[in-house]
């Protein structure tokens, strides 16, 4: 799960690490009062979940109160668009008003799960405000990194072993160590997934600050964050994403023609694969799960039926605990209740193929029957043609 | 022989009593696996099924049966203490089936298990089976065919899908192990494709990855300097965009790492046969058992 700068920056402050002062606002007048109350200049974020805001036109320094709610106003208005958002860009709906700083240097600070080392890592690097990839990709000997062992947690000497190798002497040794302690903290206290800071500044006066702030979460342990849940903002999410996790489906929205509902993630992802391969683009991923009900299977398909995209359904289902015959009753419950707009491919396989596909022919639907995953894949991409 | 699990597993059951646990029980019997006991909190003294003793703590459990294997169906949110207390009492097999097991708590769990004896397989997978001896996990028995090919696999039902098409080509299979979909995981690809290469059963490994992580890019590199067996492999997710999980908390492109187009091009290099689709996963491991 994905959360806005202004979210993160609530929560890392409450773990001790540094953030400028300031306040997310909704309207243009907010924003004069904020930027009025926090006196001389502040700097006007856009607050949305892609990244690259300031390049798209979404941050803006503004030296008087007046000039903050211009700012404000002009960006609230705004499809901003940035090499995140997609083409169609993201309708701003709040912008936060932060207090300036003079910045004497820029670092980076990130955190991440390393998959190969199982552990919690820290990575730092002197080439702050530029894109952590980039800096991998050209100079990768810049990058710090220390692996915090989960029993000890981040210890005093990784915290020096960073400070020191950004450069940091000794008088910034203990807001340092506090603000690293600070991170790791918020990481493992709210099962974050990413960490990142970037720019942690240096201000002219000597002191850190997270000037900019990005965390995402383990979606597998939301249960035990109901503030981190309580973030989460329904703007920033594909209506039809919203939906699937009501009835807790696994799905994600693509921008193809062949909408997708399969059980299993791998099976999903190759299925996509597949229709690809045949010359035409999945609509979106959707894993039914190993539980699949009647009741589920019909809101999946209730959700890939409402995308307009969606030229034509293909249905791949390998019956291990789910039983084809479940699926194959779902399948046709939805089809009748929403009527069968677009065509539709159903490949069954594995537990109660038989009884699956009788329910299928015996519908009086137009069901396209398949009996292999190549055999599927022709035959939906063929009718998403028409 | 067959890695793993085979005949003289002898099997106690995490969760028994719970809704997947009893249902997948029952399965795992009929297919012939010797389950010997169950353990559940608070039902110790008890039968399940009338037939196989229930007890409080697996240590018992262990003691009274003399198990040496155990399947996990705990729910998530307490999975990792499932996990741990399996260590604990030094099983040298811990299958995990549960899935959405927070990924903090996989980190400190690897954590615990490092440089001891016991295996884990999962958390979030099929489990493992050697066709004709034993089922320890989820995966519907009636599509393996006894043999020598060995599958591993990120994914459930896309194993599945793999099996079924080698079953059909008449190609069996020594065992299939479901390494799971997580981000940290116990056993690997290496030391899955390890285990096949010593075991004089098996002739070669069909291997199923999937975008995120570098697995597959260390496979590719252990089946090129250690392995002397046929490889064939799948790596799905091509079509997937990047920062989105796509179903399994491991499936996500990060920082443009982890593709499927990196994997592939390593494993081809490293003389793994690549399936090109997922209906080409029988015949990729035929052709590869001929070259």
């Amino acid at each position: 799960m994905k959360i806005h700068e202004y979210q993160a920056k609530e929560i890392l402050r409450r773990f001790g690490v540094t953030v400028p002062e300031g306040k997310v606002v909704f309207n243009p007048e907010d924003a004069r009062t904020v930027a009025k109350g926090l006196g001389g200049t502040v700097v006007v974020k856009a607050q949305i979940h892609a990244g690259g805001r300031g390049k798209g036109g979404g941050v803006k320094l503004a030296h008087t109160p007046e000039e903050a709610k211009q700012h404000a106003q002009h960006i609230l208005a705004m499809r901003l668009k940035t090499h995140q958002t997609g083409p169609d860009g993201q309708l701003v709906h709040k912008v936060l008003i932060e207090k300036g700083c003079q910045i004497a240097r820029e670092l980076y600070l990130g955190m991440v799960l390393d998959r190969e080392s199982s552990r919690v890592t820290l990575m730092a690097s002197t080439e702050g405000g530029v894109e952590i990839e980039q800096v991998a990709a050209s100079h990768p000997e810049k990058i710090l990194k220390v692996r915090v062992d989960p029993a000890l947690g981040l210890m005093p000497y990784q915290c020096r072993e960073i400070a020191f190798g950004l450069g940091l002497d000794g008088k910034n040794l203990g807001s340092a160590t506090k603000l690293l302690t600070g991170l790791y903290g918020a990481f493992v206290g709210t099962d974050a997934s990413l960490a990142e800071i970037n720019p942690l500044v240096v201000t002219a006066d000597g002191e850190l600050l997270a000037l900019d702030a990005k965390m995402n979460f383990d979606d597998n342990a939301l249960f035990r964050h109901k503030e981190i849940e309580a973030y989460r903002d329904l703007d920033e999410e594909d209506p039809k994403e919203t939906e699937a996790r009501k009835w807790d489906l696994s799905y994600v929205a693509l921008d193809g023609h062949i909408g997708c509902m399969v059980n299993g993630a791998g099976l999903a992802m190759a299925t996509m694969d597949i229709i690809k391969h045949f010359g035409a683009m999945p609509a979106n991923f959707l894993d039914v799960g190993g539980t699949a009900t009647t009741e589920r299977v019909t809101a999946a398909f209730k959700i890939i039926m409402v995308d307009p995209n969606v030229r034509a359904i293909l249905v791949n289902i390998f019956g291990g605990i789910v039983k084809c015959d479940v699926i194959a009753g779902g399948v046709v419950s939805a089809a009748k209740q929403l009527g069968l707009k677009v065509p539709l491919v159903v490949r069954l396989a594995g537990t109660n193929v038989d009884a699956g596909n009788q329910i299928l022919n015996q519908s009086g639907l137009h069901i396209i029957a398949a009996d292999s995953l190549r055999d599927a894949a022709e035959k939906a991409v063929a009718a998403a043609r028409g | 022989m067959s890695i793993l699990v085979d005949k003289d597993t002898r099997l106690v059951v995490q969760g028994i009593t719970g809704g997947a646990g009893s249902f997948h029980t029952r399965q795992m019997i009929e297919y012939g696996t010797n389950v010997v006991a169950g353990a559940t909190p608070g039902k110790g003294g008890q039968k399940f099924d009338d037939r196989v003793p229930i007890f409080n703590t697996l240590t018992e459990a262990v003691r009274q049966t003399g198990a040496n294997a155990t399947v996990i169906f705990v729910p998530a949110f307490f999975c990792a203490d499932a996990i741990l207390e399996a260590v604990a009492v030094g099983l040298p097999l811990v299958v995990t089936i549960t899935e959405g097991i927070p990924v903090l708590d996989m980190v400190k769990v690897k954590n615990a298990m490092a440089g001891g004896a016991t295996r884990l397989v999962g958390p979030n997978c099929p489990g493992v089976i050697t066709p004709g001896q034993c089922k320890v996990g989820i995966m519907p028995g009636s599509i393996h065919l006894p043999g020598r090919v060995g599958v591993i696999s990120r994914s459930g039902t896309l194993t599945y899908e793999a099996v079924a098409q080698l079953t059909a080509l008449g190609i069996g299979q020594s065992t299939c192990i479901g390494i799971g979909g997580d981000p940290v995981n116990g056993t690997d690809f290496v030391e899955a494709l390890r285990l096949f290469e010593a075991d004089p059963d098996t002739d070669g490994v069909l291997m199923i990855g999937e975008i995120g992580g570098t697995a597959e890019e260390r496979a590719a590199v252990f089946v090129r300097d250690q392995m002397k067996k046929p490889v064939a492999a799948f790596i799905a997710g091509a079509t997937a965009p990047p920062g989105r999980r796509m179903g399994h908390a491991g499936a996500i492109i990060a920082g443009g790492k982890g593709t499927a187009a990196e994997k592939i091009a390593l494993l081809r290099e490293c003389g793994v046969a690549i399936a090109e689709t997922p209906a080409d996963l029988g015949t990729a491991m035929r052709a590869a058992l001929r070259r």
